[in-house]
C-alpha cells in the first residue's frame, strides 16, 4: 500500500522540470567525481609518462608533452645501475618482511593474553596499554635514536627493525576479534587436553585470519612508507630503505639532473603496494576504516 | 603467584618489553632530556636543571617558522580537505554506476609512498629555465604569469604544500565518510521524500546530523595528523627545510637531534613537548566543542 502511493505521488510530481533538474543534478555530480579521479590519477600518469621519456627528450620539451610517441625503457636500466636501486628494494623488503613478522608474535601473543587468559592485573594492564596508544610517535623517536645511537646500532637492520616492532592498537584490534571467538571451542580445545598454544595455532588464528591479514597489510604499508626512523639510524646506503633512498636521488641523484631516472625509480617503489592494493582491496579498505591512521 | 596468573604475564612478555623499551621508558626520558639545560651529546652531561630549553626553543625563530607554517597548514588543510571528502562521498552516495571503481580510484594515494609522489608533484609544479612545468602551462591558458612553486615566493610554496597535504589525506576522510554515509538508516531518508524534502533540507537535517560523530572524528584526527605535517614538505621541498622557509614543528625538532644543524637532544626534546601540548590542548577543546554542538550521541 505505501509503496503504491509513493509510488503514484512520483508520478504526479516527476514533471518534466523536475526530471531536467535531476539529469543536471546527476551531471554535475558525475563531473565532479570524474574531476578528482583525473586528480588522483594524473600525477601516477605524468610518473609513468616522464618515466618513459628519454633524457634528451625530457630536457627539450620546454612544454611539457602530455604523451610521448618514442617510449624507452633506459631510465629503468639508469635507475637500477647508476643508483643502487635493487638495494634499497631488498632493505625495504627484509625490514618490512621481518618487523611485520615479530609485530605478528608479539601482537598475537598479546591479543590471546587480554582475550583469553585470566591473570592477576589483567585490567590494570590492558588500562595502561590503551593509554599507551596516545603517545605520538614523534616524542618518544628522541630517545630511541639515543638508545640506538648509544648501543651502536645505528646503520644495521636490529636498530631499524627493533623500535619498529609494537603497535599497541593492533593488539586492540585482535584482541577485540578474538574475544568474538565462542567461548565453548576453548573449554573444548581444554577438555581435549589442547595447550594454550596449540589452541591459539590451529583454532584462533586460523579463525580470525581476515582480522590478521588486515594489521599485516597495514603494517607492511607503514614499513614501506617509512621514513622518519629509517632517516634518523641509518647514514650508510647500504642500509637505505626505498624512502630515504628516493631522498638521496633527489638530492645527490644521477650525478646530473636525471628526472625521467628519477621517475623509473618513483616508479619502481611505488608499484609494489598499487599491487599489494589491488590484491587485497577489500582487506585493506575494510582494516583502513576501521583504523587508519594516515591522515 | 600461581602459575596460572604466571601464564598470562609470560604471553605479555614481548609486548612489555618492546613497548617498555621503545615507548614508556622513551615517554619518560624525553622529558627529562627537556629540562636538563646545556647537554653534552658526546660526554652525556649536563650543568643544570630548568626552563633553559624551551625558552630557547620558543625564542628561535626556525622554531617560530615551523610553528606558522604548521598553524597554516592545520587551518587551510583540515576544513578544506573535510569538506571536499564530505562533497565527494556525497556524490559518491548518490551515484551508483562506477562507484567501486572510483572508490577505488580514491584511495590510491594512501598506498603511496609519501616521498616518492612528492617528487611528482615537485616536477608537475616546478619552474625551471628549461621548462616551465605542466602547472604554469594550464595557468598560461588561463594567463596566468609562470610562478615557481617550489622554490618561489612563501605564498606559492605554502599552497603546493596545502594541495600535496590535502591530496595525501583524502583517501582516508573519503573512505571513512563513505561508510559513515552508507550506514544512516534509509527509513528517514524515506520519511523524508514521503513529506516531499528538499535534497538540501535532508542533507542539512538528516544526513549532517547522523554523521556528526563521524565527522568530529575526522576532524581531530586530521589536526592531530596536520600538526605531525614532516614528510610531505620534505617530499617538496628537500630535507634543508629551514632554508626553504618550509619547515614543521616535526621537522624542526628532527632537525635539532641530526643533521647538519643537530646534535641537540635536549632542544628537540623540548619542541617535542611543546608540540604534544599543543596537540592535546586542541584535541580536548576540538572535543568540548563539538560535545556541545553534537545532535548526536557519540
Amino acid at each position: 500500500m505505501v509503496f503504491d502511493m509513493e509510488k503514484q505521488i512520483d508520478f504526479e510530481k516527476i514533471g518534466r522540470s523536475d526530471r531536467v533538474r535531476r539529469i543536471i543534478l546527476k551531471t554535475v555530480v558525475c563531473a565532479g567525481l570524474t574531476f578528482w579521479a583525473l586528480v588522483v590519477l594524473f600525477p601516477f600518469y605524468w610518473m609513468v609518462l616522464t618515466s618513459v621519456k628519454s633524457y634528451s627528450a625530457y630536457n627539450s620539451e620546454y612544454i611539457p608533452k602530455l604523451f610521448t610517441l618514442s617510449p624507452t625503457l633506459q631510465n629503468y636500466r639508469e635507475a637500477f645501475t647508476a643508483v643502487p636501486l635493487a638495494g634499497y628494494f631488498i632493505n625495504t623488503v627484509i625490514f618490512a618482511v621481518v618487523t611485520v613478522a615479530l609485530m605478528l608474535v608479539v601482537t598475537v601473543l598479546a591479543a590471546f593474553a587480554f582475550a583469553r587468559l585470566n591473570f592477576p592485573g589483567k585490567h590494570l594492564a590492558f588500562t595502561l596499554f590503551l593509554s599507551l596508544m596516545m603517545i605520538p610517535n614523534e616524542l618518544v623517536v628522541i630517545t630511541n635514536y639515543v638508545t640506538i645511537t648509544n648501543l651502536g646500532l645505528r646503520n644495521t637492520f636490529t636498530g631499524l627493525i627493533l623500535p619498529s616492532v609494537t603497535s599497541v592498537f593492533y593488539i586492540y584490534l585482535l584482541k577485540e576479534n578474538f574475544e568474538q571467538v565462542p567461548d565453548q571451542l576453548y573449554y573444548a580445545a581444554k577438555v581435549d587436553g589442547t595447550s594454550d598454544l596449540k589452541y591459539l595455532r590451529k583454532v584462533l588464528v586460523p579463525v580470525c585470519k581476515p582480522t590478521i591479514v588486515t594489521i599485516t597489510i597495514l603494517k607492511a604499508v607503514e614499513c614501506w612508507n617509512s621514513y622518519v626512523w629509517p632517516r634518523l639510524v641509518t647514514d650508510d646506503e647500504a642500509y637505505f630503505l626505498v624512502s630515504n633512498g628516493i631522498q638521496e636521488i633527489r638530492e645527490n641523484g644521477f650525478g646530473r639532473e636525471n628526472i625521467p631516472a628519477m621517475m623509473a625509480a618513483v616508479v619502481v617503489i611505488s608499484v609494489p603496494l598499487i599491487v599489494l592494493f589491488v590484491l587485497f582491496r577489500g582487506a585493506i579498505m575494510a582494516g583502513v576504516s576501521r583504523g587508519g591512521t594516515k591522515g | 603467584m600461581d602459575k596460572k596468573g604466571m601464564k598470562g604475564w609470560l604471553y605479555l612478555l614481548p609486548a612489555i618489553l618492546f613497548l617498555g623499551f621503545f615507548l614508556v621508558y622513551p615517554l619518560i626520558d624525553v622529558l627529562i632530556y627537556s629540562f636538563e639545560e646545556g647537554y653534552n651529546f658526546a660526554s652525556q652531561t649536563y650543568y643544570g636543571v630548568g626552563l633553559y630549553n624551551y625558552s630557547y626553543v620558543l625564542h628561535d625563530p626556525y622554531f617560530l617558522q615551523a610553528l606558522r607554517n604548521t598553524f597554516i597548514l592545520v587551518v587551510v588543510t583540515v576544513p578544506l580537505s573535510t569538506a571536499l571528502a564530505l562533497l565527494i562521498s556525497a556524490g559518491l552516495s548518490s551515484f551508483r554506476p562506477l562507484r567501486s571503481l572510483y572508490q577505488t580510484v580514491y584511495f590510491l594515494p594512501y598506498v603511496t609512498n609519501t616521498l616518492a609522489v612528492g617528487l611528482v608533484f615537485m616536477i608537475l609544479f616546478r619552474k625551471t629555465p628549461y621548462t616551465d612545468g605542466f602547472v604554469n602551462r594550464i595557468l598560461g591558458w588561463i594567463g596566468a604569469g609562470p610562478i615557481d612553486f617550489i622554490d618561489g615566493s612563501y605564498p606559492a610554496k605554502m599552497f603546493v604544500l596545502c594541495l600535496y597535504t590535502i591530496w595525501v589525506v583524502m583517501p582516508f576522510k573519503i573512505l571513512v565518510l563513505t561508510s559513515a554515509l552508507a550506514s544512516v538508516n534509509q527509513e528517514y531518508y524515506n520519511a523524508a521524500k514521503v513529506d516531499g524534502t528538499s535534497r538540501f533540507r535532508i542533507f542539512a537535517r538528516i544526513t549532517l546530523p547522523m554523521i556528526s560523530p563521524t565527522l568530529v572524528y575526522l576532524i581531530i584526527t586530521g589536526f592531530i595528523g596536520a600538526f605531525k605535517a614532516y614528510s610531505d614538505a620534505v617530499a617538496l621541498f628537500g630535507t634543508n627545510l629551514n632554508t626553504a622557509e618550509m619547515n614543521t614543528i616535526v621537522g624542526y625538532v628532527y632537525d635539532m637531534l641530526y643533521g647538519s644543524s643537530g646534535g641537540y637532544p635536549s632542544y628537540a626534546s623540548a619542541a617535542a613537548i611543546l608540540l604534544f601540548v599543543i596537540v592535546l590542548t586542541i584535541t580536548c577543546v576540538n572535543l568540548m566543542v563539538s560535545r556541545k554542538h553534537l545532535h548526536y550521541g557519540v
